[in-house]
């Protein structure tokens, strides 16, 4: 059993690792709330006055809604293909079956600026005109993966024999996936999807090669900050989008543990 | 007894393995059937051809004289309690078990009443609520039976159902699984390596070795009168001996001690409680192994005895030329 002061020194620890993590974000949402328009140490006061011209913010708006967008479509595409490639790679043996796998996971380990200047020129190329739908193909490229890495996970806990007891009980192959197979991949479906959402949601670089002239948000924070002109509001918009994303992350995360009803034993 | 199921000249093969080598098989109606080896010697591979997972290269498989070689698994009058159980982990043992009815579209009143049904039938009534990750290894065993016999199959496969149990539950379970067979008259097909198993429950045993059947008979006659070596010696222990150019199989509790056959020395005496297992090394240089109930009477290492048995009770055997027992 360790004694006191090991303990003592954990917690310090396990404390200095959480604030350096937190504080910087925790600073943020405070400065949301900085009565003076100077980033400044220690701030003179607390106000709320940041928040309606933020809000209000005809550019942030568009940014908003262009990123909305830009995430939901791009999950979308991501469910679809990510799941189906899933589900091959995992079926059916074939040849190639490794290298097609390892292509697929490629382009999450590929720097994003590779992925954004080759999009880029392929776009040019054959004279697509860049927009929401340029935006959409750049984040699929590692949407796709995060799904399929999820869903494959999952497929490979789930013992064949309960596709095939299914099937020995009557049930044909479309009765089986609505019942058997579709239930214990849900869940590794949502959690795939709320991260592809996330990561679609901040993505800046591929982004910066495949937008054109439209901003999304963090790209429009990017150029804020450059700027330097509108920091509270910067600092309101990045303290709301907190406040909204924290309940799909904690959401992912429990359902990633009740997955757990995957287990065969204790 | 009308056959139920029958394998004809049936071989499947993997690559270069041949799991299945051309195997012939008639389960009749009714029966406890067991098909008993060990592993990898095509006892699965056999069962999953009638449950239809697996497409034999060759033979045909039929179903109360119709051939369902080339259906699939949902329109086979059959079903299989697997050896890991494959509950579905996201339904009730109630839903679990109700499975086969509901995608056979069964009412929901009328599904209730029968799953009810068969959970006492297993003994688990009370228990349709729970989740399988909430049951004992036992009372899992026992969805997975329930729900292969809600839909009252024609023929029931079990895949080493025991396999997963300890000691003494499965002794409890082979006898209710045999008392639940009578009861519902129905053909079982079962699959074990086990063998004190397969002569516990079986009308008749199969016995399977490198893809064959080597011997199909009641299991008295499987032990009392084996046909090859290799059954023989796995179903039980038996001394194989040569004489005259011929194998025998001797029985190790149909050995003498004291009659007046071959001379030869204990080498060994192994008290296993209920039984003593002797070791005797005849002059003639065999070695034998020698059942003895435990009546009082011990024998010591080093004694000269003389070993041996009636006629009927060395049994001819076809000797087996594998490459394994050359290089033993």
């Amino acid at each position: 059993m360790e004694s006191r002061n090991t303990r003592i020194a954990l917690s310090v620890w396990v404390a200095v690792v959480l604030a350096f993590l937190y504080i910087p974000i925790l600073l943020i949402c405070l400065y949301a709330f900085n009565r003076s328009n100077v980033e400044s140490w220690p701030i003179p006061g607390l106000t709320t006055k940041w928040f309606s011209p933020a809000i209000h913010d005809p550019d942030m708006q568009q940014a908003l809604w262009l990123s909305l967008k830009a995430g939901a479509l791009s999950t979308a595409v991501a469910l679809v293909l990510g799941s189906a490639a899933a589900f091959g790679v995992h079926r059916f043996r074939f040849f190639g079956r490794e290298a097609v796998s390892f292509l697929l996971v490629l382009p999450i380990a590929l720097p994003g600026i590779i992925t954004g200047m080759a999009l880029n020129s392929y776009f040019t190329f054959w004279k697509i005109n860049f927009g929401l739908w340029t935006i959409v193909i750049g984040h699929a490229t590692f949407c796709v993966v995060v799904v399929y890495n999820n869903v494959i996970a999952r497929l490979r806990r789930v013992p064949g024999s309960l596709t095939e007891a299914s099937m020995d009980l009557g049930a044909d192959g479309w009765q089986t996936f609505r019942h058997v197979t579709f239930p214990t991949i849900s869940t590794a479906l949502i959690s795939g999807g709320l991260l592809a959402f996330a990561l679609s949601f901040d993505e800046v670089i591929v982004t910066t090669f495949t937008a054109g002239a439209q901003n999304t948000l963090p790209i429009w924070i990017f150029g804020q900050i450059r700027l330097g002109q509108s920091l509270p509001q910067v600092n309101v918009v990045v303290f709301l989008i907190l406040a909204v994303t924290i309940v799909p992350v904690a959401l992912a995360q429990r359902l990633t543990r009740e997955s757990g009803i995957l287990r065969t034993e204790e | 007894m009308a056959a139920d199921v029958s394998v004809e000249g049936v071989r499947k093969s993997y690559g270069d393995v041949v799991a299945v080598d051309t195997v012939d098989l008639t389960v009749g109606d009714g029966e406890f059937f067991t098909l008993l080896g060990p592993s990898g010697s095509g006892k699965t591979t056999t069962l999953r051809i009638i449950a239809g997972f697996e497409h034999p290269d060759v033979g045909r498989v039929t179903l109360g004289g119709e051939d369902i070689t080339n259906e699939p698994p949902y329109s086979r009058d059959v079903n299989t309690v697997f050896q890991d159980y494959a509950l579905f982990p996201h339904m009730t043992v109630a839903d679990n078990v109700g499975y086969g009815l509901k995608v056979k579209g069964v009412g929901r009143a009328n599904r209730k009443r029968q799953v009810e049904e068969v959970l006492r039938m297993v003994r688990l009534d009370g228990y349709g609520g729970r989740r399988p990750v909430q049951l004992s290894g036992g009372q899992r065993q026992r969805v997975a039976l329930a729900r292969s016999i809600v839909n009252r199959p024609k023929v029931l496969l079990l895949d080493e159902p025991l396999g997963a149990l300890d000691l003494k539950l499965r002794q409890e379970m082979q006898v209710f699984l045999k008392s639940l067979q009578r009861e519902l008259g129905m053909t079982f097909l079962y699959v074990t390596h086990d063998q004190e198993e397969a002569l516990t429950m079986s009308d008749h045993v199969a016995v399977f070795n490198e893809g064959k059947i080597e011997q199909v008979g009641s299991p008295n006659e499987v032990y009392e009168r084996p046909a090859t070596e290799f059954v023989a010696g796995f179903v039980g222990t038996s001394n194989i001996l040569e004489r005259d150019g011929k194998r025998f199989s001797v029985r190790p509790e149909r050995i003498e001690l004291n009659g007046n056959g071959e001379p030869g020395v204990v080498v060994d005496v192994i008290f296993v409680g209920a039984y003593t297992r002797i070791l005797v090394d005849t002059d003639a240089g065999d070695r034998l192994t020698v059942v003895r109930q435990n009546d009082g009477s011990g024998v010591e290492p080093g004694t000269r005895v003389h070993v041996g048995w009636r006629d009927e009770d060395a049994y001819e055997v076809t000797p087996q030329h594998t490459l394994e027992q050359e290089v033993r």
